[in-house]
């Protein structure tokens, strides 16, 4: 069956079958292979992906319930080479170790950061409670998620400041 | 120090955030096919026929393997030194399975639905044997056999299932006992536990446009892989090529061979490229496990609270196969009994048992971890029988630099060790900081109640070592690009733990230039030389070495020319920000001039070094873990409130590496401290192989950690450096166990603590 979306912010039309995971659609036959495969049986977050800016897992949802939505992975925060504000932040506090679960984390980050550009760190680790790493033990993934939010309100300038007299 | 010590970006930080194919499964040769594999019922049973026939029909099948159409050949799927002190005692298929999740047979087919579907075509009759399944009932008398094969090599004593077993003896323990004032004695139980990396194991094999077989895997060892899957299948070691990628994550279970063999054997058959991974529920039931441990531990001590004599007796469960059961047991011992060096007699006995369940393996703390989960706990006791603080108990027993212990010469990596020295340690800096963060003189024995939760405070003490002594070698290259910058070729493999950017570091380092002029490549086993693997904290220490000493040969090297370009001797000149810089006169020249005069015009050369290192000794990392816990008396719930560690790893070459180690290691040890467990039905099949019902921490679950680096400076460590990357998972079982008899006076001898199981305990004490 013909599928219409939006991926990374370019159209896209596709051939599929119903029985599709949205994860094997964007892994397998789109080769955006950022979106990593944990578990398979959504428990480990690994797989996330926004849908019409909400975190979802591609491993749970069929390919076909994307007609028409817009997709964002982690491949659509990189333009021209520039890393995304989440991004930075994620290699500068060190909070990526694997870096299996990261592009999950990264998505999740960005559905929250939109949805709260200043979240507390009590909020952050709610909201991160559906990804799973198994490395870091998260401290430095939540010092990543605040530091993100900062670059993304703006206060780049001071934190760079701040990082460099310390 | 321009590099070393500071908090460099991870040098393959920006390819993960981007989501790069980096990871083995995330580039698929062209025609692949998938293998899978049929996994066994039944816990104990014979294969008496093995009918293919129609699943050989099934169009998109192109290979089945099973015991009848491959090598019999024994072999060890631990990924160890050679000759590895593991036995002998797997096949690539057998006629016994031994486990519910046993290999049977394998499939290669042009999808994963074909292949599955051929799974269910293979008829199998088997012959049920007794299964056993407790390791009391395996080592007690009419127990069945698990490996009666003829063709195993190197167990213990096979016909009563004893995979190894050690007995160590020091000084005369029964006279320690009777010179002793005080004596404890008690037994803790660490369940079966799992690695749970997020990316499970996977491989690509293939045969290269030379037929020479291609293994791409998620491996911790691959130049073990190489010489393992020669063996299993029966290849030349030379027609064998190993590509370690980027690794999700490892702590262990991916220093096994459990995939390699069967996707090499498949490709083989088929001339195929073939694709395979564990599922999540495979990675529970067939990969591998912390060794489920039984530690009676015994202490004696001086009125004075001088501990005087230990003795400790393991029961180690292998379950049907003995990878790491002989080295993980000897750990129990060599990794915990140093700590407290004054006691002059010691015995360390024990067995690793066979039983029809799940194989445990390496993992993160190798035996350290259950160690310490006794001793700690026995010492929390015996400060209480003594009526001192377990704190300056600890204090006054604790090994310090300058200090040897008899255990590292008896006990070696499943042979005798080798006498050493500490030479750097500041596990008493570590105890008095910890304490002051965690509020010890305020907390310890002064319970405090918020209505019906109750906070203790307990602590722990921990080492590990650095490396396999006389054992682990690791090799590295630098080469020089004519313009200055470098490549690194190492047959470390970065596990997700950032070794890389730390050999990079040491590397920039010698070489007197920024780690973006270093690119590092690991692992390949046609292009990196020889590294044992990351396992056993070695890579900064032994890699490290090997790294440091090829920098600062390859300097010799740069000098040389940079002295002819100079004219100055080369003992006048340094590296530094990219040019060789004279003391004397200040002249300098860039490494770009030196590198394209070396390689284009003059005494023409590459400059290439190369060089080895092999771990002289295993230089103790110490560490002091605290935890303040609240349990909910009403409920039996503990939570913990936070968790201190301060943690001598020598001179940290990237401190917040270190300290994502150490949180990384502590987390996952709260997690099997208090929810994490494989559960077993009757039969031996996992009643928990997912995510839901095998809980480990999220990012809600964890509670505030801090962790604190003491630095001390290692002489034989790469400027000054230990390792980090296994001590903190030893220490949040004994030090929440404290905590929680700290706050509710029960002790809890099992882990993981949950509510039940402290309920159970509460109403005990107050029954009792």
């Amino acid at each position: 069956m013909r599928l219409r979306f939006i991926l990374n912010g370019k159209p896209m039309e596709v051939d599929t079958h119903s029985g599709r995971r949205l994860l094997d659609l964007l892994r397998e036959d789109l080769g955006l292979i950022g979106v990593k495969e944990g578990c398979g049986e959504g428990e480990c977050g690994a797989c996330t992906v926004l849908v019409n800016g909400k975190p979802r897992l591609s491993c749970l949802t069929a390919a076909i319930q994307v007609e028409g939505k817009e997709i964002l992975t982690v491949e659509g925060l990189w333009e021209n080479g520039k890393l995304h504000p989440i991004q930075k932040a994620f290699v500068e506090t060190a909070g990526v170790q694997c870096g299996f679960c990261t592009p999950g984390f990264i998505m999740a980050t960005y559905a929250l950061l939109s949805e709260n550009p200043d979240p507390s760190p009590s909020e952050v680790r709610e909201w991160l409670a559906g990804n799973l790493c198994r490395c870091t033990g998260y401290a430095q993934i939540i010092e990543a998620v605040l530091l993100a939010a900062k670059y993304m309100r703006g206060d780049a300038l001071r934190v760079t400041r701040a990082e460099k007299t310390s | 120090m321009k590099v070393v010590g500071k908090n460099v970006r991870k040098v393959d930080g920006i390819a993960l955030v981007t989501g790069q194919p980096v990871f083995t499964l995330d580039v698929t040769p062209p025609g692949a096919v998938v293998g899978k594999i049929l996994r066994s019922p039944h816990a104990h049973a014979e294969i008496v026929r093995i009918d293919t026939s129609k699943a050989e029909e099934l169009p998109g099948v192109l290979c089945i393997l099973h015991h009848g159409n491959v090598p019999r050949t024994p072999y060890t799927t631990a990924g160890q030194g050679w000759p590895e002190p593991s036995p002998y005692d797997s096949f690539l298929f057998d006629r016994k399975v031994r486990f519910v999740g046993d290999r049977v047979a394998a499939v290669a087919a042009t999808s994963e639905e074909i292949a599955d579907e051929a799974l269910r075509l293979i008829e199998v009759e088997y012959r049920q044997l007794p299964a056993v399944l407790v390791p009391e009932e395996a080592i007690g008398p009419g127990a069945p056999v698990i490996h009666d094969e003829e063709e195993s090599r190197g167990i213990h004593d096979p016909q009563h299932n004893v995979a190894a077993a050690i007995d160590i003896r020091v000084g005369d323990i029964e006279r320690g006992f009777t010179e002793s004032d005080v004596v404890v004695e008690t037994t803790c139980e660490f369940p079966y536990v799992q690695h749970v990396p997020l990316e499970s194991h996977c491989v690509v094999a293939y045969l290269d446009e030379e037929d020479r077989l291609v293994i791409r895997s998620a491996t911790q060892v691959p130049f073990h892989v190489r010489r393992i899957v020669a063996r299993a299948l029966g290849v030349p070691l030379s027609r064998i090529r190993v590509i370690k990628p980027r690794i999700g994550g490892g702590f262990g279970t991916k220093q096994e061979i459990i995939l390699e063999d069967v996707a090499a054997a498949l490709a083989l058959r088929t001339r195929r490229p073939v694709v395979m991974k564990y599922s999540r529920a495979e990675e529970f039931v067939a990969a591998r496990t912390r060794h489920p441990m039984k530690i009676r531990i015994k202490l004696g001590a001086k009125r004075d609270g001088t501990i005087h004599a230990i003795e400790m007796d393991v029961l180690s469960n292998t379950g049907a196969y003995g990878t790491h059961s002989l080295t993980v047991l000897s750990n129990v011992g060599s990794k915990t009994l140093p700590l407290y060096n004054k006691a002059p007699h010691l015995w360390f006995h024990g067995k690793a048992v066979y039983t029809n369940l799940p194989v445990a393996g390496a993992y993160r703390g190798y035996g350290a971890t259950q160690g310490y989960f006794a001793l700690e706990v026995a010492v929390d006791e015996l400060a209480e029988k003594l009526g001192m603080d377990p704190l300056k108990l600890r204090l006054a027993n604790h090994i310090r630099a300058g200090e040897t212990s008899p255990i590292f010469e008896k006990i070696g990596e499943g042979r005798a060790g080798k006498a050493q020295v500490v030479k750097s340690c500041a596990l008493e800096e570590c105890i008095r900081e910890g304490a002051k963060r965690i509020g010890w003189k305020e907390k310890h024995g002064k319970k405090t109640s918020e209505g019906r939760w109750v906070h203790g405070v307990g602590m722990a003490l921990s080492m590990q070592g650095s490396g396999i002594t006389d054992i682990d070698m690791a090799a590295a290259t630098i080469v020089m690009n004519e313009d200055g910058s470098f490549r690194l070729l190492v047959g470390a493999t970065d596990l997700g733990t950032g070794s890389d950017t730390i050999l990079a570091q040491i590397a920039a380092e010698t070489l007197g230039v920024a780690v973006e002029a270093i690119s590092v490549y690991s692992s390949d086993t046609d292009f990196t030389p020889f590294d044992t693997g990351a396992y056993a904290s070695s890579t900064t220490y032994v890699s490290g070495g090997a790294v440091l000493r090829a920098a600062q040969e390859a300097r010799r090297r740069i000098l040389e020319v940079a002295a002819a370009i100079l004219g100055e001797p080369p003992e006048s000149l340094d590296l530094e920000e990219g040019h060789a810089v004279s003391r004397g006169t200040g002249k300098k020249v860039p490494l770009s001039e030196v590198g394209h005069r070396a390689m284009y015009v003059t005494d023409q050369r590459h400059i290439i070094a190369t060089a080895s290192f092999v771990a002289p000794e295993s230089p103790p990392p110490f560490a002091a873990f605290f935890a303040e816990v609240a349990v909910d008396v009403e409920t039996g719930v503990v939570r913990v409130v936070k968790f201190v560690a301060a943690a001598d790893c020598g001179m940290p070459i990237n401190p917040a590496l270190a300290e994502g180690q150490l949180e990384g290691a502590i987390v996952q040890g709260i997690g099997h401290t208090l929810y994490e467990e494989l559960l077993f039905s009757p039969r031996g099949r996992v009643r928990n192989p997912n995510l839901f019902d095998y809980r480990i921490p999220t990012a809600a679950d964890v509670p505030d950690i801090e962790v604190v680096l003491i630095p001390s400076d290692e002489p034989t460590g790469p400027y000054g450096a230990k390792s980090i990357g296994e001590i903190g998972i030893n220490g949040p079982a004994p030090a929440i166990a404290n905590a929680i008899y700290d706050a509710i006076g029960v002790r809890l001898y099992r882990i993981p603590f949950t509510p039940e199981r402290v309920l159970k305990a509460l109403h005990g004490k107050s029954m009792g």
